[in-house]
C-alpha cells in the first residue's frame, strides 16, 4: 500500500513547510545537523519495521522527519540512535547501517536490542533506539490513514478523520 | 489546519517571568483554575468584579497539544506524564482498603481536570437529591432539581454541550441542548439488536464536545484521543471559562499553590500562595471561593488550622475530607466474530439510564454505557515491546488483534460513608513540606452488590449479541470514575454539613466551596455538568452577598 503525502501529513509532519530535506539543517540554537544521515538511516530502518506491502517510504519519512527537526532534543536523541546503529553495523557488518542489506539491517536493529527494549528516549541504547528510531517510525505508520487501513481501521488514534468513519458499517 | 507537530518530549508548559505578585483591591479570590474555578471566575469577572485565581499548576502552551497527544500514545509516558504530572507536587497517600489512583484522577495546571476528562454530561436525575428520603439511604441534598434546573440549562451554554431529547429516564427539560448530538456509532448499531430483543432502551450521550462549531472552537475532527488530550479543542475544557475571565478583567496567577488561608474566627484575610522562586505573597480580597477539587478542597481546609479551629478551617461539623465518595466503574466486554469498528474516536455515543430510578436502599442507582473504543488501539499496540517485533509479523497480530471488540462500562454509585475520607498524612510532605492528602477510600456492600447486577445485565447484551466474553470489571475488579465527591458536604444543618445550601461555608462568612466536594449524595452521573450549575449558582451568592 502506497503511503502518500497525506499520510506523512496526517502522521507526524508540518504541512506547509513543503520542499525536501537536503544537506546540512540547522534546528533553533544548535550545532548543524546532517539530515541527510538521518532520513536515509530512517528510510533504511523502515524497510526493516513496515510491513512489505508498503511503498512510498522515502518521502513519507523525509516530510515526517520534517516535522521532528523543530525540537532540538528529539534530533540529538535521534543522531545518538543512529550512531549506535552505524557502530554496531561497523562492528558486525564492516559497512554502515544505510549501505547493509534488509536482513542485515534487521540484524543491527537486533543486535543493539531495539526488538526486546521498551522505548525510553533517555534510556540505554536499546531503549533510546526503539524510541528515536523504531517506534518513531511505527507511530508514524500506524497514526497515519494507510497504516491504520492496512489494519482495518482508516482512522486511527492521532489522525484528524472526521466523524464520519465511526459512523460506518465495515462494508460501507 | 496546521500540523505543526513537535514530538512528545517538546511540551513544556509555558515560561515566563510573569508577575505573581498579588493583585491589589481584589473582590473576590478563587482558589483553582478548572471548570468550578473557571466559571465562577468568568461570571464575578463578568459582574465587574476584580477577580484573581490562584492556580497551583502551570499554564500550558495551546500548541503542544499535538505533542501531548503523543505522550498519551507512546508507552514511554504514563497518564500523569500527558499533563507534566509532578510526583513530588501532588505527593499522596491511599490507606483505604481499595488503593486510590489520585494522580490518573486529576490534572493540574490552568483547565484543572478537564484538560484529561472524557467530557460526559448529564444531569442527576430529581431522587439524587432526595436520596434518604425517596431510597431510604444516603443524605437528601438541602436543594432539590427544580432549584439547580435553571443553573443545568445555563451549565449546557457554558460548557457547549452535545445531545438530543432522546432519553426517557432523564429529568424534565425545557430547551433543547445547545448543539445536536453525535450520530450513533456502528457498534452502537450493533448493540441496538440486542438491547432491542431484550428491552433495554439506548438513547445519546450529552457531550460536552462540539459537534459543530461552537463558542469559536472548532467542531470534533476524530482525533480519538479524547481521554486525555484533545488537540483541536472540540472538547469544553476549563481553559474556556479561564481565558474568557482574563479578557474580563480577571487577572490568574499560575504555578501559585495555595498553602493557607489566613483568616480571624469569622472570614479569611488572605490566601498565602507559594511561587516557582519559593516567595510567598498573601492574596487578600473580600470574597474567597475555593475550587480545589474533592481532594485539594479539604486539604487545604484542614491545613489551614488554627487555634480558633483547630480541627482544619470551617471544620466546626468535624466533617471537612469526610464522606469521600467516587463512582464505581463495571464493565463486561468481549469479541464478536464480525468487524466492531471501535478506536475511530475516542467518545460515547449511546447509554441507557432505564436501571437508573430503580435505585432503593438495596440497589444503587446506575448506568450502562456503549463502548466506542473497546479492545487494543492499533497504533498503541505498535509501539510496546510484547508480541511482535515489527514488519510483516507485527501487522499480522495487529489485524488479528484489532477489529472484532466490543464492550460496555458502567457508573454505579456509592453511598456516603464517615470511614471514607481525605484527610492529611503528616509523614510525607510535598515539594513545599505540607502534608500530603490521604485518600482513604471504602465503598460497600450497595456499590458492589450493584456491580454485580450491572455485570449481569451487560452479560445479558453481549451474549444476545454472541460474543465471547474476555473481560469483566466487577465487584473485586472495580475501580474508581475519578469523581471525587461528598467532602464538603452540603447542608442546612451547620453541625451535619459544611457548607449551606448557597455553598458559603458555614463558618466563615465570606467563603464560598465550588466543587462536587459538596454533594452530600453523588449519583450515579458524572458530575462535572452539576459542578458548573453549582459555580454558576455559588457566583450569585457571592454577588449577593457583595
Ligand atoms: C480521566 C478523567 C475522566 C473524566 N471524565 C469525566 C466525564 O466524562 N464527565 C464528568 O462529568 N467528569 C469527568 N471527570 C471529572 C472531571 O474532570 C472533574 O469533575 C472536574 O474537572 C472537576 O472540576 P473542579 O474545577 O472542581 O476541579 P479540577 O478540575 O480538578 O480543578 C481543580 C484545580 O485546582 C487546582 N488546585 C488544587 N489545589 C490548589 C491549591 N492549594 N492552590 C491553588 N490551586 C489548587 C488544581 O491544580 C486544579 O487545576 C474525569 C476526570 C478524569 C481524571
Ligand atoms: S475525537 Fe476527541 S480528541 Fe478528537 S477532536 Fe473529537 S473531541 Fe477532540
Amino acid at each position: 500500500m502506497e503511503l502518500t503525502r497525506r499520510d506523512a501529513v496526517a502522521a507526524l509532519s508540518a504541512l506547509g513547510v513543503g520542499g525536501t530535506l537536503a544537506g546540512c539543517v540547522t534546528p533553533p540554537g544548535s550545532e548543524p545537523v546532517d539530515v541527510d544521515r538521518l532520513h536515509e538511516t530512517l528510510v533504511a530502518a523502515a524497510e526493516v519495521v513496515y510491513p512489505s506491502r508498503v511503498s512510498g517510504i522515502d518521502p513519507f519519512v523525509a516530510a515526517f522527519l520534517e516535522g521532528r527537526l523543530a525540537d532540538r532534543a528529539h534530533i540529538e536523541g535521534l543522531e545518538g540512535a543512529v550512531t549506535e546503529l552505524d557502530e554496531n553495523a561497523r562492528v558486525w557488518f564492516d559497512d554502515g547501517f544505510t549501505a547493509l542489506s534488509v536482513a542485515d539491517r534487521e540484524q543491527v536493529l537486533r543486535n543493539v536490542g531495539a526488538d526486546e527494549a521498551d522505548e525510553d528516549p533517555s534510556g540505554t541504547a536499546s531503549e533510546r533506539v526503539r524510541y528515536y528510531v523504531v517506534n518513531d517510525l511505527l507511530l508514524a505508520l500506524y497514526a497515519s490513514p494507510t497504516g491504520g487501513e492496512l489494519v482495518g481501521l482508516e482512522n486511527p488514534q492521532g489522525h484528524a478523520g472526521g466523524t464520519g468513519s465511526y459512523q460506518r458499517g465495515p462494508n460501507a | 489546519m496546521s500540523w505543526d507537530r513537535p514530538p512528545a518530549g517538546s511540551a513544556a508548559p509555558t515560561t515566563d517571568d510573569a508577575d505573581r505578585t498579588p493583585v491589589r483591591d481584589a473582590d473576590v479570590c478563587v482558589i483553582g483554575a478548572g471548570p468550578a474555578g473557571g466559571i465562577v471566575a468568568d461570571r464575578l469577572a463578568e459582574a465587574g468584579r476584580e477577580v484573581v485565581i490562584l492556580e497551583a499548576g502551570p499554564r500550558f502552551d495551546p500548541d503542544d497539544r499535538l505533542a501531548r497527544q503523543e505522550r498519551a500514545i507512546r508507552p514511554a509516558y504514563d497518564r500523569p506524564d500527558v499533563w507534566d504530572g509532578d510526583p513530588e507536587r501532588d505527593a499522596y497517600e491511599s490507606t483505604g482498603e481499595r488503593f486510590y489512583p489520585l494522580n490518573h484522577a486529576r490534572a493540574r495546571g490552568v483547565g484543572g481536570s478537564t484538560l484529561h476528562w472524557q467530557g460526559m454530561v448529564m444531569r442527576l436525575h430529581e431522587d439524587d437529591f432526595a436520596s434518604e428520603s425517596a431510597r431510604g439511604v444516603g443524605a437528601d441534598w438541602p436543594i432539590d432539581y427544580d432549584d439547580l434546573r435553571p443553573y443545568y440549562a445555563a451549565a449546557e451554554r457554558e460548557l457547549g454541550v452535545a445531545g438530543a431529547d432522546d432519553n426517557p429516564f432523564a429529568p424534565p427539560r425545557e430547551q433543547p441542548h445547545p448543539m445536536p448530538a453525535f450520530p450513533p456509532s456502528y457498534s452502537d448499531s450493533l448493540f441496538a439488536e440486542a438491547c432491542d430483543e431484550l428491552e433495554i432502551a439506548m438513547h445519546s450521550v450529552p457531550n460536552a464536545r462540539n459537534s459543530e462549531g461552537y463558542d469559536d472552537r472548532s467542531a470534533c475532527v476524530g482525533y480519538g484521543t479524547c481521554q486525555p488530550v484533545c488537540p483541536s479543542g472540540a472538547k469544553y475544557d476549563a481553559t474556556v471559562h479561564v481565558e474568557r475571565a482574563e479578557q474580563r478583567g480577571a487577572t490568574v496567577i499560575d504555578r501559585a499553590p495555595v498553602q493557607r488561608l489566613e483568616h480571624g474566627p469569622d472570614a479569611i484575610e488572605a490566601a498565602v500562595y507559594a511561587t516557582p522562586d519559593d516567595e510567598r505573597h498573601r492574596q487578600s480580597a473580600d470574597a474567597f471561593v475555593i475550587a480545589c477539587g474533592g481532594v485539594e478542597t479539604p486539604r487545604l481546609l484542614l491545613l489551614s488550622e488554627s487555634s480558633h479551629y483547630p480541627d482544619g478551617l470551617a471544620n466546626s461539623s468535624g466533617l471537612v475530607g469526610r464522606y469521600f465518595m467516587d463512582h464505581l466503574f463495571a464493565g463486561t466486554g468481549g469479541v464478536l466474530d464480525e468487524p466492531t469498528r471501535q478506536n475511530h474516536v475516542g467518545f460515547l455515543t449511546s447509554e441507557s439510564h432505564q436501571f437508573y430510578d430503580e435505585a432503593d436502599a438495596e440497589q444503587a442507582p446506575f448506568k450502562l454505557e456503549f463502548f466506542n473504543y473497546d479492545g487494543p488501539s492499533p497504533v498503541g499496540m505498535a509501539l510496546s515491546s510484547d508480541g511482535a517485533d515489527w514488519g510483516d509479523d507485527l501487522l499480522a497480530e495487529l489485524r488479528s488483534a484489532y477489529g472484532t471488540h466490543i464492550g460496555m462500562g458502567g457508573l454505579v454509585e456509592q453511598l456516603p460513608r464517615k470511614d471514607s475520607y481525605v484527610g492529611l498524612d503528616p509523614s510525607t510532605t510535598d515539594d513545599h513540606g505540607n502534608p500530603v492528602p490521604d485518600v482513604h477510600w471504602t465503598v460497600g456492600d450497595r456499590a458492589l452488590e450493584t456491580i454485580e447486577r450491572v455485570n449481569e445485565i451487560q452479560e445479558r447484551i453481549l451474549a444476545e449479541l454472541g460474543a465471547e466474553i474476555t473481560w469483566q470489571a466487577g465487584p473485586e475488579g472495580t475501580g474508581p470514575a475519578y469523581h471525587h465527591m461528598g467532602t464538603t458536604r452540603m447542608g442546612s444543618e451547620p453541625a451535619e454539613s459544611v457548607v449551606g445550601p448557597d455553598l458559603r461555608t458555614h463558618d466563615l462568612e465570606n467563603c464560598w466551596i465550588a466543587s462536587s466536594s459538596v454533594f452530600p449524595t453523588g449519583g450515579a452521573m458524572n458530575p462535572t455538568l452539576t459542578i458548573a450549575a453549582l459555580a454558576l449558582k455559588a457566583a450569585d451568592h457571592v454577588l449577593e452577598a457583595a
